[in-house]
């Protein structure tokens, strides 16, 4: 039960914080390039995609979760379980991931920026072969702490039988009292995280070339 | 014959921000002929570095245009505009290389954005790089060379496209005397062998004097003065012009000494050679800060500031002299600071 517990738990964030940045990254890149001094500044767009992101950003995920019960129904067809979960998992983690890309983004060299406008680099080209690439060691450690909190969150869709660890601490352990079982997923959860951050941590330091 | 190959037209640049407007460039008019080394000097917040800017529309003037050979920058469009931009590459104070690509793959950046093929690029990125000598490097991260050699690998960067015109940003203004020459002296030898157009935006007149052919006085965002580099130095027209040749002349022979008197002739005493017999006599310099003669009740009365050497003895001994010679020699306060 623990181990199907485990794997559920891995399925529901590393699904939803992947789909989470097929939407995130875009929106992030968006906010970055149309911002006030951006390679495209435009007011309307950029406002338009920060009241949107800062929206999603304030609804409590629980809350969100209960809210978008007809979107999740219609998009996986169930509200509970692991599937259930992905949904209000990736529209809640879209835009946290939009305004981490949009920091990590945000800390590339104007100067280095400037060098590749004045090579002829047309945007495209500034953003996937520059931004991107000088700014990746910070985008994994920010989709190690994207990744941490999404965990976070999936546990917390255990309360509304979103299946995983979080779901099995809440069972047995708040419904049943059976503590044992309540600690042990709780170690679990400890432990994923700080695998996740090693992990991440270490992805980070090997690629980044600035102090070698 | 000479062939303009950039023409700046009335150029006016005007930033507006919330609560000021900021003229940063009035009416630039100014010709840079193919095969210069074309010197814009001026003081930190002069509208040089956004003068170098409009010479690639990285600052669209707000007023005039630019032309580069035959292309008026101002009547492009933006594609046509990154076209131009492959023809007239930069480099800059910061040195701006990508900091996770090696210093092969920085070179092969400005190829790759013109569409060569990976190949071809390696290809004339060594080759620029053995130009540069820094063919031993192409494996190293920008963040394990020096200033220099960063400086090295943005050159080689720049000249990879074989563009037609380098603008340099105060392209030394971060590095240490003995490399700065030495880039100095790799734009030269650039210049001469690929007859590229280099213009160098500096504060520093060293620079200009150092490799220069002409030169350009930016003073509060208005050309003060333009010409060839001797002509520049030795004939200084306007205020800007001579303060910055002055700065330079001054740094010359360089007194340490802050004492300095301020001593009056009279018609007697303008027979004697006093201060060349002083120096002679002492064998210690003298700095004449100011020389001046004024008209005092029909009397011509000469007066002189002189800064004297840093030896506290020698310059006792010569408030003495002048005092011998009835010069009366005042304390003055250091005028300099």
């Amino acid at each position: 039960m623990i181990i199907v517990g485990v794997g559920q738990t891995l399925t529901m964030t590393l699904v939803s914080t992947i789909v989470a940045y097929l939407i995130g990254l875009p929106l992030g890149i968006a906010l970055v390039v149309t911002a006030d001094g951006g390679l495209r500044p435009n007011k309307i767009v950029y406002k338009i995609l920060d009241i949107v992101v800062n929206i999603t950003r304030s609804i409590p995920f629980l809350i969100l979760l209960i809210l978008i019960i007809p979107i999740t129904r219609f998009l996986v067809g169930k509200t509970y379980g692991t599937a259930g979960t992905i949904p209000p998992l990736t529209l809640a983690a879209a835009p946290f991931i939009a305004r981490m890309v949009e920091s990590s983004l945000r800390e590339v060299d104007g100067g280095v920026i400037e060098a590749a406008q004045s090579m002829g680099a047309d945007t495209w080209t500034i953003i996937f072969k520059v931004m991107i690439v000088e700014a990746r060691t910070s985008l994994i450690v920010n989709a190690t702490i994207v990744l941490g909190t999404v965990l976070g969150y999936s546990a917390m869709a255990g309360a509304v039988g979103g299946g995983g660890l979080g779901d099995i601490a809440i069972r047995y352990g708040y419904h049943r009292y059976q503590t044992d079982i309540m600690l042990v997923t709780v170690v679990l959860l400890v432990l994923l995280v700080q695998i996740m951050q090693v992990i991440g941590t270490r992805i980070a330091t090997k690629i980044d070339k600035r102090n070698i | 014959m000479e062939e303009a190959i950039i023409r700046i037209e009335g150029v006016s640049k005007t930033f507006v921000t919330a609560d000021n407007t900021v003229e940063a460039l009035k009416n630039i008019n100014l010709t840079i002929n193919k095969g210069d080394i074309y010197g814009i000097i001026g003081m930190s917040g002069a509208g040089k570095s956004t003068l170098v800017r409009t010479l690639n529309f990285l600052e669209k003037p707000t007023e005039g245009t630019v032309i580069i050979e035959d292309k008026d920058l101002s009547k492009l469009s933006e594609k046509e505009i990154r076209k131009v931009r492959t023809e007239v590459a930069m480099i800059f104070q910061g040195f701006n290389l990508l900091m996770q690509r090696t210093v092969l793959d920085n070179v092969c950046f400005s190829m790759e954005i013109i569409g060569k093929s990976k190949a071809e690029a390696r290809d004339r990125a060594r080759e620029l790089l053995r130009v540069v000598g820094l063919e031993s490097k192409e494996k190293a991260y920008p963040s394990q060379l020096s200033g220099g050699q960063k400086q090295r690998v943005a050159i080689a960067r720049a000249l990879a496209t074989n563009p037609k015109i380098l603008l340099c940003d105060e392209a030394t203004s971060a590095l240490d005397p003995t490399t700065t020459k030495s880039i100095l002296e790799l734009l030269k030898e650039i210049n001469a062998k690929y007859g590229i157009t280099i213009v160098i935006i500096t504060h520093e007149m060293t620079v200009v004097r150092e490799i220069c052919s002409h030169v350009a006085i930016i003073d509060e965002g208005v050309l003060a003065e333009q010409g060839a580099v001797e002509d520049v130095f030795s004939h200084p027209k306007s205020k800007a012009a001579k303060k910055l040749v002055f700065m330079i002349n001054r740094s010359t022979p360089f007194m340490d000494g802050r004492r300095c008197i301020r001593i009056t002739f009279s018609e007697n005493s303008s027979f004697e050679p006093v201060i060349a017999n002083m120096v002679l006599e002492y064998n210690a310099p003298v700095n004449i800060l100011l020389a001046d003669t004024q008209d005092i009740g029909g009397i011509a009365h000469g007066q002189m500031i002189l800064q004297l050497p840093e030896d506290e003895a020698i310059q006792e001994k010569m408030i003495a002299y002048l005092k011998n010679r009835g010069l009366e020699p005042e304390e003055e306060e250091w005028p300099c600071d």
